[in-house]
């Protein structure tokens, strides 16, 4: 102190929150498109185990699957927290299956396309992404190799100016609908890290097949696929970015998916508390409402305080992503900890609506499955640990 | 909405000043990170030793100014700034002693608040500037014996008696209790319920007004102590703010700060106890490596650090909203709760990582399981904080 002068802020200076107006008002239109296109559908889908292609299409028409993405490319030129609107807003669609599908469109397979890719593959595959024409997938995960990027068995080889492809890919969700995929594959087996690349592989090349569409626990309206590449030739523009950056250019997606992936499970998070508020003032059992128990009342706000932080951990991480920073440990711990949190209050859930709720009339029920895969995709609980305590020194 | 026709673009915003702190407060924080640094930390085990700590740490932070952070220059503050003030609360927690951060937080944060916001011209320069210097001590007197959390039911009496109040009843677990120089007392001047309260100062040399220390599980170099009134006689003058039954309301009033800082302090010291437990994890070698290195701990420091880092966020919130001058009564009474529930937890695990020397008083560990203890109860109970959230959600 002494020769420091402090200029309070005025809370004029202070915002009260990352959002702005405008993400407020799109945050509205969003909420009204969602309910009026997507959650009065979703029963229907999360039953037939499939949802259908016009979904991208009706978002790409109503400009929400380019929010983030530059105008010159067909996008709203909006901001990072435009896309965290958005995820957080797909939180209220009733089937996790379709937010996750539509999050790996907007926000798995398709970024490393703006920051890696060329001109021509910006037109060719970013352009029709946005618009919902074409669905992408993002082809990370094989039989073999999950969290553990670095043991990738998919091999290109380069054939003249072509690439070869062979290898197994598995859990790759929009894999069975997909026009193209982006793909990892190791093109040096002596390189190391730096033994890897990306590709955009369109999903009709000869040897490409969908082995298998795989039954899943919850996120069932989304189509997960085990696919299969033998001798998948693609010409030298497929390589995504330059060869044997493949890596870091994964590790950089990841950050983007995971905080966009827990963002919306805390919103879903958040919108699940107030119906158990709402239900617990509304129920009654010896003649009052369950909510007049402090068992019940008070078990909520446990629940309130740490959804709170979880989502305020969330906003914090995100204003530093969205600022340029690249802030791999609260991004880590923003999914490990809303992760928890996430399963916790689907399991509170759960235990509020109780027998109403373990029916399948109820949809507490489908939101207690889905949100059980988020502590495993984008990096289990396990990884985020290992690389948190990484970040840490440890 | 037209405007996500698809055909308009969303403009990126720009120039938001989301971040809280300015860069005038990270260097106010590098301050008082070198002041507890050399003038407090050094001494936590002598003053704990001798359950106390030296009036002059008062008089050093009124010297250099950690005491005028929330108050204006014409009582000879800096501020207000409660931004700054959160710093200095959470620089504080560092220090190694609850105790001590107690003993200068129940002053600044409870005592000196009280007389500035509600103190009158001539109440504020008798015990806001001097507070403010560091030259007297003050304390805050809510909590009976009978009435804790249930502040409305006290039953400490003022009854008016020509130009002066004579007040009869007893205060306990009081910080600062048995050294402060005038104490705010919460006392009843009317009718049952929480209109008849007021606020009353009683200076310490006043006929009739007697303490005792208590002993207490942790935060040992704190002045916790029963304060027993017996006719004890003071002027009319000394009501706080002049207007009787205004003390319910003034109480509730501070509730959010004494709150928030007690988050705070919280965060920082589980982050605080967090690195000396991984500092000894990472020294303390067991079948041939350091425990650190062991998948369980490793694992278990980056919940911890994971969750210390979402409380944070959860009170940095709530303390942004408290400085936009909202009442943020939820967010508070949820940060308060998580963040002092937290503290104590994250004392527990590295209590645990240190093994039979967690057990023994050598290391600090012990102190911070010990005083982070108090958090959970101190300021209005965790089971209080969610019974507020749950009411205002119209459940219970």
């Amino acid at each position: 102190m002494g020769t420091t002068t402090l200029t309070p802020r005025t809370p004029a200076e202070i915002r009260p929150s990352i959002f702005t107006d405008e993400h407020e008002e799109l945050r509205g239109s969003l909420r009204s498109f969602i309910a009026r296109e997507l959650k009065p559908f979703a029963s229907e889908w999360e039953a037939a185990g499939w949802f259908p292609d016009e979904v991208f299409t009706k978002l790409g028409d109503a400009g929400f699957l380019g929010l983030t993405y530059p105008t010159e490319i067909g996008g709203q030129g909006g901001d990072y927290l435009s896309g965290l609107v958005m995820k957080e807003e797909m939180a209220h669609c009733g089937s996790g299956g379709v937010s996750m599908a539509v999050a790996v469109q907007t926000d798995m397979a398709t970024p490393p396309i703006l920051k890696f890719g060329t001109k021509d593959q910006q037109e060719e595959y970013l352009r029709p992404a946005i618009a919902g024409t074409k669905i992408a997938c993002l082809g990370i995960t094989e039989p073999g190799a999950g969290s553990d990027v670095a043991n990738i068995q998919t091999v290109a080889k380069r054939d003249g100016t072509d690439w070869v492809i062979n290898g197994r890919k598995v859990f790759i969700t929009n894999g069975v609908r997909a026009h193209y995929c982006t793909l990892v594959a190791r093109t040096n087996k002596q390189a190391g890290y730096q033994g890897f690349s990306l590709f955009i592989v369109p999903t009709d090349s000869e040897g490409w097949s969908v082995s298998r569409k795989l039954d899943k626990l919850g996120m069932r309206s989304s189509d997960t696929a085990e696919i299969a590449l033998d001798d998948v030739r693609v010409p030298a523009d497929a390589l995504l970015g330059e060869e044997g950056n493949g890596f870091p250019q994964i590790m950089w997606e990841l950050q983007g998916e995971r905080l966009i992936g827990i963002a919306g499970s805390i919103a879903g998070s958040r919108a699940l508390l107030n119906r158990c508020i709402d239900y617990a003032k509304e129920r009654k059992t010896f003649g009052r409402p369950i909510g007049r128990n402090q068992a019940v009342s008070h078990a909520l706000v446990a629940m309130e305080e740490k959804i709170e932080a979880a989502q305020q951990l969330i906003y914090d991480a995100a204003w530093s992503f969205a600022s340029g920073g690249y802030p791999v440990q609260e991004i880590s711990m923003a999914k490990l900890y809303g992760g928890i949190v996430t399963n916790e209050m689907t399991n509170l859930a759960m235990q509020i609506f109780a027998g109403s709720a373990y029916t399948t009339a109820v949809d507490i029920e489908r939101a207690w499955r889905d949100t059980r895969l988020i502590r495993i995709g984008a990096g289990t609980d396990e990884i985020m640990r290992e690389v948190i305590a990484k970040t840490m020194g440890l | 909405m037209s405007m996500f026709d698809g055909s308009q673009p969303i403009t990126p915003p720009s120039g938001i000043a989301y971040p809280l702190f300015r860069e005038e407060h990270e260097q106010l924080r590098e301050s008082i990170r070198r002041f507890v640094d050399k003038e407090i930390s050094p001494f936590v085990e002598e003053w704990e030793e001798a359950g106390d700590f030296p009036q002059d740490l008062y008089l050093r932070c009124g010297e250099i100014g950690f005491f005028g952070l929330k108050f204006a220059e014409e009582f000879g503050g800096s501020g207000p700034d409660f931004l700054a003030a959160a710093v200095f609360n959470e620089e504080l927690a560092r220090c190694g002693a609850g105790g001590v951060a107690a003993g200068l937080g129940a002053h600044t944060d409870l005592a000196s608040l009280y007389v500035g916001n509600y103190g009158t011209k001539q109440q504020l320069e008798r015990w806001l500037v001097p507070s403010i210097k560091g030259e007297v001590i003050g304390a805050l007197a809510v909590t009976e014996p009978d009435a804790g959390s249930d502040v409305a039911s006290l039953r400490t009496r003022a009854v008016k008696d020509g130009d002066s109040y004579v007040i009869d009843g007893s205060k306990t677990f009081i910080t600062n209790g048995s050294k402060a120089d005038y104490v705010v007392v919460a006392a009843r001047t009317g009718g049952e319920g929480h209109a008849g309260i007021s606020l009353i100062v009683v200076e310490k040399q006043t006929p009739g007004f007697s303490t005792n220390r208590l002993q207490t599980v942790g935060w040992r170099t704190s002045h916790t102590a029963e304060l027993f009134f017996d006719s004890v006689r003071v002027p009319a003058e000394n009501l706080l703010g002049g207007v009787e039954g205004e003390g319910f309301k003034q109480i509730m009033g501070n509730f959010g700060w004494e709150r928030l800082a007690m988050a705070l302090a919280s965060n920082a010291a589980a982050q605080k106890t967090l690195d000396a437990g991984i500092a000894y994890a990472s020294e303390r070698q067991a079948f041939g490596r350091p425990i650190s290195k062991f998948q369980v701990w490793k694992h278990r420091f980056a919940d911890l650090a994971s969750e210390i880092a979402a409380s944070r966020s959860l009170t940095y919130h709530a303390l942004r909203r408290y400085v936009l001058g909202e009442p943020a009564i939820r967010e508070i009474a949820l940060a308060k709760s998580l963040a002092c529930e937290l503290d104590w937890r994250v004392a527990d695990e590295c209590l645990q990582v240190h093994g039979g020397w967690g057990y023994m008083m050598e290391y600090p560990v012990q102190r911070a399981w010990r005083d982070s203890r108090l958090g959970p109860i101190g300021g209005g109970t965790t089971e209080i904080m969610r019974e507020i959230v749950a009411k205002l959600h119209g459940l219970g």
